[in-house]
């Protein structure tokens, strides 16, 4: 549906204000699975999400195990992995499968597709005053192809040499050779043509994003009246629209070396005794594509949680959030900047000591914007009429997070220490609570705040206290002693640590951490449970604006029809952020501004 | 019409704002090609090439092939349906004889060993060059589609915009072609 049909629509409402829904006929196929309503497609995209979210779990928890107790055998994961785990043993090969898609499943399929597939089709057309996005049938088409994509890389876990096992980053020779383990046969295949259909969804995903939020915004609505939550969603689609066919390009590079014999990341390779042909490539040419991509790829996880928990702070503090230009300036520059960084994931690759000082120079630049964002959630915070709703205690918990993982990017950042630091547990530590368990809360605090929007109920409050603070204690408790880990040298991705002397001493903290993972996991299924429940369960929510919320999505029914309103699309007046001002809790966007009024 | 609507209606069509960010989005996939290309090149058992001949011909095509597209364009908004029809089969006809002269010229490469495998730069030329034909083939697609739309009887949408995306599309991967063949001229 074009505009122009979404204008009409506009104009029929405006002339049938009881007609509630769209004048098409809805069937169940129609409705719940090729919906081309942007509320349908969020909630197929958080439910996919959450799916993914409990498999890439899961195996995080199965490799713990060997981590935490490397002399042990758990005979049910027989049962369970079959020849993977023969003896209740899990085999190497397996281990490094399950780390590379635990990686691969929550870096693209949760933390992308889940969160702003979710969020960024749920709020930008009830945020801005939209009917709908742009085009919902490109819309509608980006979660198809996010699901064949899912489809495909969970198929890859049951072929016979299992899936894809050289890491998240599928760095050749081992990503490029079939021959090189047997993750690299058939498993890579079904991962690299599973991620091409991940492109290719969030491309049409992000077209949408960006086009909407320009072109469709509502009367009144200027780019500097539009809620912090549509800044970081728009620069979050700008990232993904120009860094993805970056990552394609090297795949596509990959493909033809894995399958047509050119040689673009082989030289000089020797398998099993045998020497290859491949002449003249370089493996480090695929770093540089894939880190272009890379590095925008953990603020495109990191914006959308950033500016929810921004939104989220600000309702629920019922003070207007401090800085909204500096917070907006902050997301463009970190924009800007996340497109300069990519080689500071490759200070050890022989990258030129000269050309590493400017990378490490915009790396740390990024610590401004980082410190400006933080402050303004303090001082939001600061002294503010607080509610702690299970929604603002996770948003709380992604600004403690984001400050903890944050600082130690600034070690990373410098290729000095870096040398000594790369490839250690302080790399798993750091990125797993600055990005990882960070943005997880972000998505978090957004379903908890959003999901009576959605579903027209409220989630469990007990449940959800439980989940924060066994998951925010449980992070900490995981990742803080990884630090020390790191710094002591002991590095990622081996199978078995108790092998070395260095590091056998930590013998106790492994199993300490992967038993703390496990508790972690087990209230990640609480939360599961609480979200499946609620939606049929649930408390129903009773008033259209339970959080007493400035933004426009709460002046649709509580359970608004295709097309979101009723009657007419509300005219904007004024900023999303006036609460406590002139004796009132709260103004929202749709109230038109007082004569005696003062100013923001 | 309420103020909504009209409010709406003043923007940019959705439709070509998309185009503009998918532009920019392939921009960026042969940016990356290129750039790749750079870094390698700079290393070291770098082989050059001599471009096919026909690579001359297939550029004179796209060129001319914008330039009937353009003009396709005017003559649908003066609503000259029968020369409009004339001037975008001309651009389809052209858009083919890009494509084969491509083709063409990428065997009698092949043909004078210069294959695939050969060396990594002429592994880049294929890839490149390749790529791009595909999405001159994606334009050729959508102009049968539009050729065939001239004929329907059902069409009764006079709306220009489907005509002027089109347009966008071809000009945008006739110059894409331009700046790949200057690129490939000068760095090799």
């Amino acid at each position: 549906m074009s505009s122009e049909a979404i204008s009409h629509g506009t104009q029929a409402h405006a002339m049938h204000d009881d007609h509630h829904d769209h004048h098409h006929h809805e069937t169940f196929i129609t409705k719940y699975v090729f919906s081309q309503d942007h509320k349908m497609i969020a909630k197929q995209f958080l439910v996919t999400g959450i799916i993914w979210a409990i498999i890439g779990g899961l195996f995080s928890v199965i490799f713990r195990l060997q981590l935490g107790y490397p002399e042990s055998t758990f005979p049910w994961l027989e049962d369970f992995l079959g020849h993977w785990a023969q003896g209740g043993k899990l085999k190497p090969e397996f281990y490094y499968a399950l780390v590379t898609m635990h990686g691969t499943i929550l870096v693209f399929f949760v933390l992308t597709a889940g969160l702003s597939g979710t969020f960024a089709n749920f709020l930008i057309p009830l945020q801005i005053g939209a009917r709908d996005m742009a085009s919902p049938l490109l819309n509608m088409l980006s979660y198809w192809f996010f699901f064949i994509a899912s489809i495909i890389m969970f198929a890859s876990l049951f072929v016979q040499t299992g899936p894809a096992s050289g890491g998240w980053t599928i760095y050749p020779p081992l990503s490029a050779l079939g021959e090189a383990s047997s993750g690299s046969k058939i498993g890579m295949d079904l991962w690299l043509v599973s991620m091409a259909m991940f492109i290719v969804s969030s491309l049409l995903g992000g077209l949408n994003y960006i086009t909407t939020i320009l072109n469709m915004r509502t009367k009144g609505m200027s780019m500097t009246r539009m809620p912090l939550t549509m800044w970081g969603l728009f620069f979050t689609a700008v990232l993904g629209v120009l860094s993805f066919p970056v990552l394609l390009s090297g795949a596509i590079l990959l493909l033809f070396d894995r399958n047509l014999g050119t040689s673009f990341y082989l030289s000089d390779i020797v398998v099993a005794g045998k020497i290859l042909p491949n002449e003249g490539g370089s493996a480090i040419l695929f770093q540089h594509l894939f880190w272009f991509l890379g590095h925008p790829e953990v603020y495109i996880i990191l914006l959308p949680a950033m500016s929810m928990a921004s939104e989220i702070l600000s309702v629920n503090s019922r003070k207007p959030i401090f800085g909204y230009m500096a917070m907006v300036g902050s997301i463009f520059a970190i924009t800007i900047l996340a497109f300069l960084v990519w080689a500071h994931h490759m200070f050890v690759t022989g990258l030129n000591p000269f050309l590493g000082s400017f990378f490490v120079l915009l790396t740390l630049l990024i610590a401004v914007p980082s410190a400006i964002k933080v402050f303004n959630w303090l001082t939001t915070l600061w002294r503010g009429n607080i509610r702690f709703t299970p929604g603002m205690m996770f948003a709380i918990g992604f600004v403690s997070l984001f400050i903890s993982g944050g600082l130690t990017g600034i070690f990373l950042g410098n290729s000095s220490l870096d040398i000594h630091l790369h490839d250690t547990y302080f790399v798993v530590a750091h990125f797993h609570i600055v990005m990882g368990v960070a943005s997880f809360f972000g998505m978090f605090a957004g379903v908890y705040h959003w999901f009576p929007k959605m579903f027209g109920r409220y989630l469990n409050n007990t449940l959800a206290y439980i989940h924060f603070w066994v998951t925010i204690i449980g992070a900490y408790l995981i990742f803080w002693p990884m630090h020390y880990e790191g710094f002591a040298g002991m590095p990622r991705r081996y199978y078995d640590y108790s092998n070395w002397e260095s590091f056998k001493m930590f013998g106790g903290l492994n199993e300490f951490i992967s038993f703390v993972a496990m508790i972690v996991f087990a209230v990640q299924l609480l939360f599961v449970f609480n979200f499946f429940y609620s939606i049929f369960k649930g408390r129903k929510v009773k008033s259209q604006n339970p959080w007493g919320s400035n933004t426009l999505e709460w002046t649709t029914p509580i359970n608004p029809g295709h097309g979101n309103w009723p009657g007419e699309i509300p005219e904007v007046h004024r900023w999303p952020y006036d609460y406590s001002k002139d004796g009132k809790d709260f103004i929202p966007q749709d109230v038109p501004v007082g004569e005696d009024e003062s100013k923001h | 019409m309420n103020a909504v609507a009209i409010e709406q209606k003043k923007r940019i069509h959705p439709h070509k704002f998309t185009l503009w960010i998918a532009m920019g989005s392939i921009v960026m996939m042969f940016a990356g090609l290129t750039s790749a290309y750079i870094v390698k090149k700079n290393q070291a058992n770098w082989v050059t090439f001599e471009l096919p001949q026909l690579f001359w011909y297939s550029t004179g095509a796209i060129l001319l092939s914008s330039i009937t597209m353009f003009i396709a364009v005017k003559l649908f908004k003066q609503r000259n349906t029968l020369k409009y029809r004339s001037l975008l089969s001309a651009t389809l006809l052209l858009g083919i004889i890009f494509i084969a002269l491509q083709t063409v010229g990428f065997m009698q490469l092949w043909e004078r060993g210069v294959t695939l495998q050969s060396t990594v730069s002429v592994s880049f030329l294929y890839v490149i060059v390749g790529l791009h034909a595909l999405h001159v083939i994606g334009g050729v697609i959508a102009l049968l589609v539009m050729f065939a739309k001239t004929f329907s009887r059902k069409n009764r949408n006079y709306s220009s915009v489907p005509v002027e995306v089109m347009a966008a599309y071809w000009h945008f991967v006739d110059i894409l072609w331009v700046y790949l063949l200057i690129f490939l001229l000068m760095i090799k």
